[in-house]
């Protein structure tokens, strides 16, 4: 190997030159997102998780271990939380925002397989103007958007009117999707429609990223050993886009279940959620230590399922997936 | 005896190129048959074409009487082994090979049965719960067999059998891989762009070049009588030197080049005056360090350089008008003690058997 004139860095001595190549280099880049992270995420969650656990005091909380007389005390107020889970409007709340963040990942998984779908077969030269459209709502307000919902969806809006036409409405309101035949505003249907509308694409780029870098050869295999298009679609397609179900349900179902703007523009009597319920603790009762638990409960009803999910994920593929 | 499957006139036109140019093929039952050519030659679509991806332009495709034509991949008693494999990452080894049993609606009991048949067939008996990644190259070659024939396919297809896999497994695989073909006495055809593997596995041999099949026979016919200059260069290596017929008898001819007069002991149909190609193997080539007696069949050299494959090392000689001439010599022994060096001046000589004229 022929000598490097110029060397990249100087030849790096013992131990002093390891850890000031490791600070300058890897480590830097690590470190400011969760530098980042800690101060603007971490920091402020504590704070909520101490606020949820203390007795208050007049202005701020009280200190959760007290040192006095040579004795420490540790006091640790879980009353919010009894009160939360003994309380059925907070259990109605979470129960309802779990219900509609799960209905619209289902909306927005039906109608963003397919077009993720044909989006990845589609020619190469088309892909980018498939991806660009898809991402082109992105380029105006997202508050427009979801208001244009309101006047799509109000009496003469152009979705009421055609509802109505087809007579759809009295099946809706026989399902529960809304309350009257004929008013289509704030309800769950309405509801629905303005958080998938708004989360589809978050479902559709992750699941044609992992759709278009599919082999299209195990499918050719697969009609090959005797499948129709639709079997082959069935057993080979969907069970090797499973990562990209996963991520995409996660990207939407997690955020809508904290959704606060969409319910409130959108959403009804029908429809509390848990977000109103944390705005209404922190802004209209003050009660701080109670929103503050609120939060930590959303927090660990998301965190622990999926740490679950994570890990019987990291299992199956040990095993060999 | 008629054909099993025959290929008549096909052509496969892509958007003006034609990937299939008028191919005609017939194959026998029981026969493995290898497409040879190098990449982008057509043999690939032709594989395709019967497996089903793709549609012939025009032609027929007939297997056993029955005209492909209409029938979709997943209808055609056709299996393939792709290149790579194509194994569903997803399933078991178990379940890849029960996949094409499963879509045909076998009772339960007969698939694990034939699956369980096709794993000792393969001698995978133990991997039945792996998943494909958990396998070696060779592994997964054989559970990609054993898939292909579960069916029990009245035409197997074998896409570069054995592309991915590293030369030392390549070969006990290439008779591994032809003993099972022939045990379960399923027609085959392969499509390679491997000579050794086209060679050693097939009872004949199509070699194509630019979407035609330019010469179809026994791998021994093809490489001892090719038909063309591109067959000749193309399988093996050659030493192929363009010279003047002057003498052409029943029992032999002459042929004049620039280095050498060759005294080939076979007549040929050809007028004298005319311009034909010698070639000659070069292990059919002889070295020595003094002037062979007869003045046909021989040249004078230098060596210029020297390649040692082990078994054999491969002298290539500058002659007087500055062609080269490659000579293979096997290493009988260990050492040598007059052994040839580059620089050396020596003769090439051969017999009047080593020839093969070629007029096109």
């Amino acid at each position: 190997m022929p000598a490097l004139k110029s060397a990249p860095s100087e030849p790096r001595k013992g131990l002093a030159g390891r850890v000031h190549g490791l600070l300058r280099g890897r480590s830097v880049v690590i470190g400011l997102p969760y530098g980042w992270l800690l101060a603007f995420f971490m920091a402020p969650f504590l704070i909520v998780l101490n606020y949820s656990i203390s007795e208050m005091g007049a202005v701020r909380p009280e200190n959760i271990v007290t040192l006095g007389d040579g004795v420490m005390k540790l006091s640790i107020k879980f009353g919010n939380y009894l009160a939360i889970f003994g309380d059925a409007l907070y259990v109605k709340a979470y129960l309802s925002s779990l219900k509609y963040a799960a209905i619209t990942t289902v909306v927005c998984l039906v109608l963003g397989y397919p077009f993720a779908y044909f989006m990845a077969r589609a020619k190469p030269a088309l892909q980018p103007a498939l991806l660009m459209a898809v991402m082109l709502p992105f380029w105006t307000s997202f508050l427009l958007r979801v208001y244009a919902w309101k006047g799509l969806l109000d009496e003469g809006g152009l979705v009421s009117d055609f509802l109505l036409a087809t007579g759809l409405d009295g099946w809706m309101a026989a399902s529960g999707m809304i309350g009257t035949p004929g008013k289509f505003m704030n309800t769950p249907f309405s509801l629905v429609i303005g958080m998938s509308y708004t989360y589809l694409p978050f479902m559709i780029l992750p699941l044609y990223a992992n759709l278009a870098k599919m082999d299209l050869r195990l499918l050719e295999a697969a009609a090959d050993l005797g499948a129709s298009r639709f079997k082959a679609f069935w057993l080979i397609t969907v069970p090797l886009s499973r990562a990209g179900i996963i991520a995409g349900a996660m990207l939407v179902f997690i955020p809508c279940v904290g959704e606060y703007v969409i319910p409130e523009l959108l959403g009804g009597p029908q429809t509390l959620m848990i977000g109103r319920v944390l705005w209404d603790e922190f802004f209209s009762n003050n009660d701080w230590p109670m929103a503050s638990t609120v939060a930590v409960v959303l927090v660990l009803l998301i965190v622990v399922p999926l740490a679950i999910f994570n890990k019987y994920q990291a299992e199956a593929q040990e095993r060999g997936r | 005896m008629a054909a099993y499957l025959s290929v008549e006139d096909v052509v496969k036109d892509f958007s003006g190129v034609k990937a299939v140019n008028h191919v005609s093929l017939d194959i026998n039952k029981g026969e493995i048959f290898a497409l040879l050519g190098s990449s982008g030659c057509g043999k690939t679509t032709l594989l395709r074409m019967l497996a089903g991806f793709e549609a012939p332009s025009s032609g027929r495709i007939v297997l056993d009487g029955t005209d492909l034509a209409e029938m979709e991949p997943y209808s055609r008693p056709i299996n393939m082994m792709f290149q790579s494999y194509a194994l569903f990452p997803h399933l078991s080894v178990w379940e890849n090979i029960a996949f094409g049993l499963k879509r045909e609606g076998m009772a339960k009991p007969k698939i694990a049965e034939r699956v369980d048949a096709m794993l000792k067939l393969v001698q995978l008996g133990g991997y039945a719960q792996r998943k494909p990644h958990q396998l070696s190259g060779g592994q997964q070659q054989r559970v990609a067999l054993a898939r292909s024939l579960a069916k029990a396919p009245q035409l197997l297809l074998l896409d570069e059998p054995l592309g991915a896999l590293d030369k030392k497994l390549r070969e006990e695989t290439q008779i591994e891989l032809t003993n099972i073909i022939r045990n379960v006495g399923v027609t085959c055809v392969m499509v390679t762009h491997d000579q050794e593997e086209a060679m050693t596995m097939a009872t004949r041999i199509a070699v194509m070049s630019e979407g035609r099949i330019l010469q179809v026979g026994a791998p021994a016919e093809v490489y001892e009588t090719p038909a063309t200059r591109f067959v000749a260069d193309f399988i093996g290596n050659v030493n192929l030197m363009d010279g003047t017929l002057t003498v052409d008898q029943p029992d032999h001819c002459v042929i004049e080049c620039a280095d050498c007069k060759h005294y080939v002991g076979h007549g040929i149909t050809g007028t004298e005056g005319m311009t034909v190609s010698v070639a000659i193997r070069p292990e059919k080539i002889h070295l020595s360090r003094h002037a062979p007696p007869d003045e046909f069949n021989r040249a004078c050299g230098t060596v210029k350089a020297m390649a040692y494959f082990g078994s054999f090392t491969v002298y290539h000689l500058a002659l007087a008008s500055g062609a080269a001439l490659k000579v293979s010599v096997n290493n009988l022994q260990r050492h040598r003690d007059d052994e040839i060096v580059a620089g050396d001046t020596v003769w090439a000589h051969w017999s009047r058997n080593a020839h093969v004229v070629l007029t096109q």
